[in-house]
């Protein structure tokens, strides 16, 4: 008699289970998810340089062997700005190369984003209609992509990159990745 | 003067509501289709993948940057001639499962799907169980011993 009361338990059981779940979903934060292009190839592209007009770069400037982190920025995005010096720091202090995609901006504009608040990027691709950026699934600024030496991407940070981020998930990853 | 001051404030709320509305309405393009078909699987598939800016909404019915580039990119999928399928598969590539509104079904999301109709087998099964638990019950013989007892309880004497 006693095992089939508890046995009436069982849906109680099954519901504090099921509520627990759905609880622990409350707190989860709806903008992080991983990026589709995860373990897959930088895609193609072929778009002229930010200060160069004249040059083309295409996706072989990624396949060089070197690793390298793609950050998507804009002048009229205030986060970026707010994230440079973390760039700026990969950049100078840990030799990491990086590529920027200046995304939906003029030129003007972002040449004087650059003068203000510093350019660690070696090169910049000038992606003014939003090509290179669509095929990466880039829906806001700033995005950072780690691409390996091969071309092939292997970390995404959506938003922006804090001082915290920095040891904790861009640096190991870079290791990691090296 | 401030008996004025009450519709003042309720005219130029509503003017106020109603430019927001145009404002929304002109942030989402018109697009011109020769082939009604065309233009109903248009409407099909904005309707059915989710603005990945915005925390519920359709690309048809946000104003997003992004949610208007993939408007573009659909209808541009569409002239090339490329199926539904294809187009829907397209923005996965690029934006992730988020996008789908209805999430295929695949190993990832097997519980998801499957969950409910796995709670509703059990639930049939449980109260099967339960009815035939009772039907059992009330069909069983008194054994000799019960009968005695009952006869007790309720003073009767066995004839027999």
């Amino acid at each position: 008699m006693n095992h089939r009361r508890l046995l009436l338990l069982l849906p109680l059981a099954g519901f504090l289970a099921l509520a627990v779940f759905l609880y622990q979903g409350l707190s989860l934060n709806p903008f992080h998810r991983e990026s589709a292009l995860m373990a897959r190839e930088f895609p193609e592209f072929d778009l002229a340089t930010l200060k160069a007009p004249e040059r083309r770069v295409d996706r072989e400037l990624l396949t060089g062997g070197e690793l390298t982190l793609v950050n998507v920025w804009g002048e009229w995005c205030p986060e970026c700005k707010r994230e440079m010096p973390q760039l700026l720091d990969l950049a100078e202090r840990h030799g990491i190369r990086l590529v920027g995609i200046s995304w939906k901006d003029t030129r003007e504009k972002a040449l004087g984003f650059l003068e203000e608040f510093g350019d660690p990027f070696e090169v910049n691709i000038f992606d003014p209609d939003n090509e290179l950026a669509f095929e990466l699934g880039v829906y806001g600024a700033p995005e950072t992509f780690l691409v390996d030496g091969d071309g092939v991407i292997r970390y995404h940070h959506t938003g922006y990159i804090a001082p915290n981020d920095m040891t904790e998930t861009i640096l190991p990853e870079v290791e990691k990745w090296r | 003067m401030a008996l004025m001051r009450g519709p003042l404030i309720l005219i130029t709320t509503l003017a106020l509501l109603l430019m927001a509305g145009l404002a929304q309405a002109a942030a989402i393009e018109v697009r011109d289709f020769d082939d009604p078909v065309l233009e109903t699987r248009y409407h099909d598939i904005t309707a059915s993948l989710r603005c990945p800016t915005c925390q519920n909404q359709a690309i048809n019915d946000s104003d997003a940057p992004v949610a208007g580039d993939m408007r573009d990119r659909v209808y541009r999928l569409l002239m090339d001639g490329r199926a539904d399928i294809e187009i829907r598969n397209h923005m996965v590539e690029r934006f992730g499962d988020y996008v789908l509104y209805n999430p295929r079904l695949e190993g990832r999301t097997f519980l998801l799907w499957g969950l409910p109709v796995a709670l509703g087998l059990l639930g049939l099964v449980l109260v099967g169980l339960l009815v035939r638990a009772r039907r059992n019950a009330s069909n069983r013989e008194l054994s000799a011993e019960e009968r005695a007892r009952l006869d007790a309880l309720t003073n009767r004497e066995r004839t027999e």
